[in-house]
């Protein structure tokens, strides 16, 4: 068939004409007011030939979303039979909505008669009718009910809403529902998502309308945005091509490491004690599922996987080139030389610190007066250890160099291996540190249960065991005066136990804060997406919180035309939901269970790793 | 249709509201706020610059005078793209939804965008504050329970306008949720 000139079109907004008052009055119609239509149009169709609209009609939005235009000339047949394998590949229910024409000039009456002949061909309530103009760019439009009309004998009409959206942009786009309220749960979001989401929906779903061109030879001729060509990119097709085998490869490589990981071997004591301790070992785990994760040879199932498998890959990327940059400056200029170096003399000054700080508790330290044969005896039982430790560095200082040679190739495993083996490398250093906290712990810790036990018999009561609660208890006499005696005894011992406490605490709370510093960094490069953050400053509309709209034209006597923009997410938004899950827990004491700690010399864990049982 | 009004906000300074009819149905209200005074900035300018000479003379060291320059710069930047708001606009279409843009003066656009499914109502609240005042939210339904409010969105939070332009804002909104509410959305 010919295509034919649209009938002029016959606007039947009813608004007032004019009217210069500053208020216009309310002028909603006085018969039965219509319901308003929203009519999503895609802005690729806007310059097409005349046709047929084709698209979704959503009842409970009153909206319908036009996908795509067919041309004339068609045969109706196979026009039903193309929307009937959309409608069955995509399970979307594509159907014919309304005409559309675009004309030069004045049209002529008589495509009217052919176009309200369409219209019984392809039967839908409402029949929509978008016209436009080519020299003036006038829209208009119009929605007809040919069944149950209002008033007998005239078919009832909507106002209608014209609304571009960019198609590219919607199909690639993926609508992320609003942040769930904590008192909501997560299924109630997806109810309420409906309204605009169902467009979104309908064009991601309706894919395969797409697919053909306008220069594929098929019987009927489509217009939507990828009708100039579809798009493609050689690199694109071959990486897809090579991802196959080259996944597969690499799986089974990991798989080959993880397999002489769980080897016997590992098992032997005390590798275990040690492994689970270092956080080297934590990490290069955690580097391993990771790697397994993202070359496993299944495919994403949802999206969020999608993105969870290429944050990681970009994530694990990334780190690898920071830990080559870092290898590459570490082995210039004989900077391992230099380290190796002042590893030594740096250890020694740490000793000599140690020494003279207890040269000044085994004084007067502020001034105190300490119980003189207590303070001996425990301040050279750490200078003992402080002695130990020193020739224990000196015994080790010529393979030193060596040892940081090869620790440092593992730089290039990445810089959170490089990170956390100077964690590690600052633990052992700081180990002797870390003793003299556990003895003074211990000491403290025996001291105040010893205190509070004998006080509890100063005051004639016991701790029961079994109700776990204080009772009262009769002692005997010789009881009463031992239990004094060594109370009196405990407490005038107190400030220096107390005093070696505090300073040994100080300086593991040091040290922990700077393994906790880099553990924090280590994390960061972790969890942080990159490909997602990327993604949100080189194609905004992929990830979207939301739309936004623009009015575009509002003469009185045309339909209202309004412009659908994507709102891309927020950065913060993108952060936190695409973080990835790093190893480690968080610290969970609060400050005021690590302060009850802290004063009745229980000993502190500040991190806790996968798998490490209570010590 | 456009026209423009002249009000007064909470703390004394001038307000411009300009409203546009678009149609029966879609309305636009839009709030300028008084713009960047050029006395306050010179004075905080001169302010930061004075305590920098002061340390300079204190200490020698020229790295402060530097130091003092970015610390202005970046202030200044990050002022006008984070902090200060412009304009304020509030489109209400009928049976699509209802938005909220607030325009920096860096240029920056913030806009959000709330489905007229999800709308229960728009009031004015009261709140005391040192003193009453008065802003205009727009009341959130429940999607568990439609009766219960689940938020409130507080609009026009930067300009702060006074009760008499959140009156006529109020009425004309009200005209568009009056017929939303009249005719019922499903055929």
């Amino acid at each position: 068939m010919p295509s034919r000139p649209c009938p002029r079109p016959r606007p039947r907004c009813s608004q007032p004409r004019g009217g210069s008052t500053s208020q216009p009055a309310l002028s909603f119609p006085s018969r039965a007011p219509g319901m308003m239509l929203k009519a999503f149009f895609p802005t690729c169709c806007a310059s097409a030939d005349s046709g047929l609209l084709v698209g979704r009609w959503v009842p409970e939005q009153s909206s319908a979303v036009v996908l795509a235009v067919v041309h004339f000339p068609f045969i109706p047949i196979q026009v039903k039979r193309l929307l009937a394998q959309v409608q069955q590949a995509s399970r979307v229910g594509v159907t014919v909505l309304g005409t559309w024409c675009h004309h030069q000039q004045e049209p002529e009456e008589g495509l009217g008669h052919f176009l309200e002949g369409l219209s019984a061909i392809f039967t839908h309530e409402p029949w929509l009718q978008l016209c436009r103009e080519k020299a003036s760019r006038a829209w208009s439009c119009r929605a007809t009910h040919h069944q149950v009309p209002a008033t007998p004998g005239t078919p009832s009409e909507d106002q209608v809403m014209l609304i571009f959206y960019d198609q590219r942009k919607v199909l690639l786009s993926w609508l992320h529902p609003p942040a769930v309220l904590p008192d909501q749960q997560a299924g109630d979001a997806t109810a309420s998502a409906g309204g605009l989401a169902a467009v979104f929906d309908t064009v991601a779903q309706s894919e395969v309308l797409f697919c053909g061109d306008r220069y594929d030879e098929g019987p009927v001729r489509l217009s939507h945005w990828q009708s100039e060509g579809v798009e493609g990119s050689i690199l694109v097709e071959l990486a897809k091509w090579a991802s196959g085998p080259l996944c597969l490869l690499l799986a089974s490589l990991l798989s080959l490491v993880s397999a002489a990981g769980t080897c016997w071997l590992w098992r032997l004591w005390p590798l275990p004690f040690i492994g689970s301790k270092l956080s080297t070992c934590e990490q290069l785990r955690h580097r391993l599922e990771q790697l397994t994760l993202v070359f496993s040879t299944e495919k994403a199932q949802s999206p969020s996987e999608l993105m969870r498998k290429a944050n990681t890959l970009i994530s694990v990327l990334m780190d690898v080139i920071l830990g080559l940059l870092l290898l590459s400056w570490l082995h210039g200029n004989n900077r391992i030389g230099q380290l190796a170096d002042a590893l030594v003399p740096v250890a020694d000054r740490v000793a000599e610190e140690l020494q003279h700080l207890l040269q000044w508790l085994m004084g007067a330290p502020a001034g105190l007066k300490m119980n003189r044969a207590l303070d001996q005896v425990l301040g050279r039982f750490f200078l003992y250890h402080i002695h130990l430790w020193i020739s224990y560095i000196h015994l080790m200082s010529p393979f030193i160099e060596r040892i940081l040679w090869h620790v440092g190739l593992s730089a290039c495993l990445g810089l959170t291996v490089a990170l956390s083996i100077l964690s590690d490398i600052v633990a052992l250093l700081t180990f002797h540190i870390y003793c003299f906290y556990v003895y003074g712990a211990r000491l403290y810790c025996l001291k105040i249960y010893g205190l509070s036990s004998l006080w509890r018999l100063f005051r004639g009561k016991k701790w029961n065991v079994l109700r776990q609660r204080v009772d009262s208890c009769s002692y005997d006499l010789d009881q009463l005066f031992i239990g004094t005696l060594l109370f009196t005894i405990l407490v005038f011992l107190l400030p220096t136990t107390a005093l070696y406490y505090l300073v040994f605490t100080l300086l593991r709370l040091l040290v922990v804060t700077v393994q906790g510093l880099i553990h924090l960094l280590v994390d960061l490069i972790n969890s942080l997406p990159l490909y997602s953050l990327g993604l949100r400053l080189c194609r905004p509309y992929r990830l979207a919180a939301g739309v936004k709209f623009r009015v575009l034209e509002h003469k009185a006597g045309r339909p209202l035309c309004l412009l659908m923009q994507i709102n891309p997410l927020p950065y913060s938004r993108v952060a936190h939901t695409y973080r990835l899950p790093s190893c480690g827990c968080p610290p969970k004491h609060s400050w005021g269970s690590l302060c009850r700690k802290l004063f009745f010399g229980e000993l502190i864990y500040p991190w806790r790793q996968r798998g490490e049982k209570q010590d | 249709m456009e026209d423009e009004k002249s009000f007064t906000d909470l703390c004394g300074g001038r307000l411009a509201l300009q409203r546009r009819y678009y149609s029966p149905y879609c309305r636009e209200f839009c709030l300028s706020c008084p713009r960047l005074s050029l006395r306050s900035l010179t004075a905080v300018t001169c302010a930061v610059w004075l305590v920098a000479y002061g340390l300079f003379s204190l200490f020698e060291n020229s790295m402060i005078l530097s130091a003092a320059i970015f610390i202005t710069l970046l202030g200044l930047l990050g002022y006008l793209h984070f902090v200060k708001i412009d304009q304020e606009t509030l489109l209400i279409i009928g049976s699509l939804g209802i938005q909220m843009t607030s325009y920096y003066a860096s240029g920056k656009e913030s806009t959000t965008f709330i489905e007229m499914g999800k709308v229960k109502d728009i009031v004015i609240n009261e709140a005391i504050y040192m003193k009453v005042i008065y802003y205009l939210c727009i009341l959130l339904k429940d999607p568990v329970e439609p009766h219960r409010i689940s938020q409130v969105v507080p609009v026009f939070q930067s300009a702060k306008p006074r009760l008499d332009c959140l009156i006529e804002v109020y009425r004309s909104c009200q005209e568009i949720l009056a017929h939303q509410k009249a005719t019922p959305t499903s055929p």
